[in-house]
């Protein structure tokens, strides 16, 4: 067995060995501890709104602290965990490894980014202690109110717009691995589905992020120097703001799906035991994916006006985003098909992504038409459906990838039983948490409100208690994972008998990836 | 198949020439994007306010304007000379280009600050009181050009002292003819800083 990397400190030691590497393994982990770290935050912010919703009034906070609330959730949950979340951290330690190439093709770039990731952490939470107060405007810093409130709007702009910088850094240098430091006979078709789903992500990171940088600019300087862009009274136009925030924030789900569809991909083969169905048709809806959702950012303004025109464009285009996506399912579900299923912890995660994702997929095209769309605008029908796309789709893919690449990472075994159990009270918590909230949208109980009348307190009382039961799993789960690398069972090289590349190399990885560069014969899938 | 296993070995343990310059175009890709944003602004309210965009338009002073256009442009041959001239390995001329390259771009910033003082002595500002009399698209036209060409003016700062950079890499012959990328993508950024320029200068100076 080779020295592993945790072993191999380079040039610098202790703490230093870590915040000054440019392995591209101990920049994943940086990303994923503070990745895992936000999401904690994030959790936080979100069961106390669900606290304060138990009973409808005041019940622990008063209104201005709720609005900074979920203010500051959003920002958090999707700026620094779930955008970042499987690409950044995942995304870095298993990307060179399965194409077989012994870092990125920046490594000191790589560093630099984690280092803007977290100065807009420390910004974004820094706002909570600002003078002014946490922002309340929401994630998505609409104007005018944007401008005209006091609360500390353009610190938290300021690290929304750092934080696009790590992400197109992260995504030239992806793109970049990827043409250039394929392993010799490692052909575009013999790569892992995450690699694919990496390299759409990539793209959508650096055409859509200048736009967010650009537009947080702006509203720095409208809070700062009045330039009016967004300003009625000065001639500007509020809609405009919206269209290039969108503009970005659209493509930027995509952001957070995409590699959540890679490690779908990866793990449905495995653990069935028969090589992926369709490969090309996932590998080609990821880069489809990546393409149309780029044009589909009206729809998040059907109710702000626009055109009959725009209207019923930004429409179709956005149910024809549906075709990609069913592909996907279609060809994961006929990957199972008469495989020898062997129903581990990560698969659980993934099976669950997929009901949880298709659950929030079909609601999604409910969204997608104009009438619908205008009926439940703004309302908790929204709020349930990205819930159940991005924390049961994403999120899911998330904890799915934290149980399948464990082994390799940490080189042990978590206790599976414990894993299981967290999965089942996670699945649960999650459904009891947000289906009420499609319930409640459709019958008319808006998104943003800290009270709400009477006829809605049942819901409410159910989906708070959901909120408990799914921190309860979550932290079943992280338990497990803490524990497990000290005194799990030795993994081994390849417990899963995966195919793809890291599963060839011992647990944890050698310093260096490979000894000598591997020669590929093979696709990644192909199990004999 | 060997040969193909060798060259990949070099990429890895040396330098990759195509990977770094595949990562530049694709950051001078978000940079366009950057300024994409900020066209799409001008756009829209050049069409809601034809008019005013046009008599606002005619206050700028469009001879400083044109000599700043050609110091830029002047300042792009330059840099290309530099380039070219490392390549075939004569630092002279290549520290010479760049060092002519970096004045160009002082020269720039400098004609572009009196400019703005100008406009600003004029209390032509976002902000100050003699605006809220103006019409609201003429309000728009200069927070645009302000914004806009503010935002150049970080871009040609940031190159200058990159450049500086590249000039005592290249004196300390870190940059030579065999390994002159660095310098080629400073470049690259070089005539972005250009290229973005040129549709300023006709959309506030020429279109009146």
């Amino acid at each position: 067995m080779q020295t592993s990397f945790y072993v191999a400190h380079g040039r610098f030691r202790g703490i230093f060995s870590w915040i000054l590497s440019t392995d591209h393994k101990r920049i994943g982990l940086l990303y994923l501890c503070s990745i895992l770290s936000f999401f904690i935050v994030g959790v936080t912010l979100g069961l106390l709104m669900r606290l304060e919703l138990f009973a409808p009034g005041r019940t622990i906070m008063d209104a201005q602290t709720y609005n900074a609330l979920f203010s500051l959730h959003g920002i958090v949950m999707i700026f620094l965990f779930i955008i970042p979340a499987i690409n950044a951290s995942f995304g870095n330690f298993f990307l060179p490894l399965q194409i077989g190439a012994r870092d990125v093709a920046f490594p000191r770039i790589n560093l630099l980014s984690w280092y803007f990731y977290i100065t807009a952490g420390i910004l974004a939470i820094s706002t909570l202690f600002a003078p002014g107060g946490p922002p309340d405007a929401g994630w998505t810093f609409y104007t005018p109110y944007s401008i005209i409130t006091t609360t500390s709007v353009s610190l938290a702009a300021f690290a929304a717009f750092v934080v696009g910088f790590s992400s197109i850094l992260t995504g030239l240098n992806f793109i970049t691995t990827i043409h250039r430091l394929r392993a010799p006979g490692m052909t575009w078709f013999r790569m892992p589905l995450f690699v694919w789903s990496v390299y759409a992500t990539s793209w959508v990171q650096i055409l859509a992020t200048p736009v967010l940088a650009i537009v947080m600019l702006l509203l720095i300087f409208e809070r700062m120097f009045g330039v009016g862009f967004f300003d009625p009274a000065k001639g500007g136009d509020p809609l405009m703001f919206q269209h290039l925030f969108w503009i970005y924030s659209h493509p930027a789900v995509y952001v957070m799906i995409l590699p959540a569809m890679g490690v779908i991909s990866d793990i449905i083969p495995v653990f069935s035991r028969r090589t992926i169905f369709g490969y090309k048709a996932i590998a080609f809806s990821s880069m489809t994916i990546a393409g149309v959702g780029y044009v589909v950012w009206g729809h998040h303004m059907f109710a702000s006006g626009m055109s009959e025109t725009a209207r019923w464009l930004f429409s179709f285009l956005t149910f024809i985003v549906a075709i990609p996506s069913g592909i996907k399912v279609f060809n994961w579900v006929a990957t199972l098909y008469r495989g020898s299923i062997i129903l581990g912890t990560p698969l659980l995660y993934s099976l669950s992504f997929i009901f949880l994702f298709s659950i929030g997929g079909l609601t999604g095209l409910m969204n997608a038409a104009v009438a619908t769309n205008l009926h439940i605008h703004d309302t908790y029908f929204i709020v349930a459906h990205f819930h159940y796309v991005m924390f049961g789709g994403a999120g899911f893919a998330f904890f799915a990838a934290l149980h399948y690449w464990y082994p390799k990472i940490t080189g042990r075994l978590y206790d599976e039983t414990t894993a299981r159990v967290a999965w089942l009270i996670v699945f649960i918590g999650f459904n009891v948490l947000y289906f009420p909230m499609f319930i409640l949208g459709w019958q008319g109980m808006p998104r943003r409100y800290f009270d709400y009348p009477l006829e809605f307190t049942n819901a409410h009382m159910i989906s708070t208690i959901g909120s408990w039961i799914l921190a309860t799993g979550i932290v079943i789960m992280f338990v497990n994972l803490v524990l497990s690398a000290a005194r799990g069972r030795n993994a081994g090289n390849n417990p899963w008998g995966g195919a793809t590349l890291e599963w060839q190399v011992s647990s944890p990885p050698p310093a260096h990836n490979f000894e000598e560069i591997p020669q590929i014969s093979k696709g990644p899938y192909d199990f004999n | 198949m060997e040969a193909e296993r060798t060259e990949h070995l070099n990429q890895e343990q040396q330098r990759d020439y195509t990977g770094s310059k595949m990562g530049m175009w694709l950051f001078l890709y978000t940079e366009f994007l950057l300024f994409g944003g900020l066209f799409l602004l001008y756009s829209v309210y050049r069409t809601r306010y034809v008019e005013q965009f046009h008599t606002a338009a005619a206050t700028l002073d469009t001879v400083l304007g044109a000599v700043n256009t050609v110091v830029l442009i002047t300042s792009s041959l330059t840099m290309a000379v530099s380039v070219s001239a490392i390549r075939k390995g004569d630092r002279k001329l290549s520290v010479s280009a760049l060092f002519l390259t970096i004045l160009f771009g002082c020269g720039f910033l400098v004609i572009k600050f009196f400019e703005w003082k100008a406009k600003i002595a004029h209390g032509l500002f976002p902000g100050a009181l003699e605006m809220f009399e103006l019409p609201q698209g003429e309000v728009i036209f200069y927070s645009l050009y302000y914004v806009i060409t503010g935002m150049h003016g970080l871009h040609v700062l940031v190159g200058v002292v990159v450049l500086l950079g590249m000039l005592t890499l290249l004196m300390r012959k870190k940059i030579n003819e065999k390994d002159f990328i660095k310098l080629e993508n400073t470049g690259l950024y070089w005539h972005l800083v250009d290229i973005v320029w040129i549709y300023l200068f006709p959309f506030f100076y020429l279109l009146t």
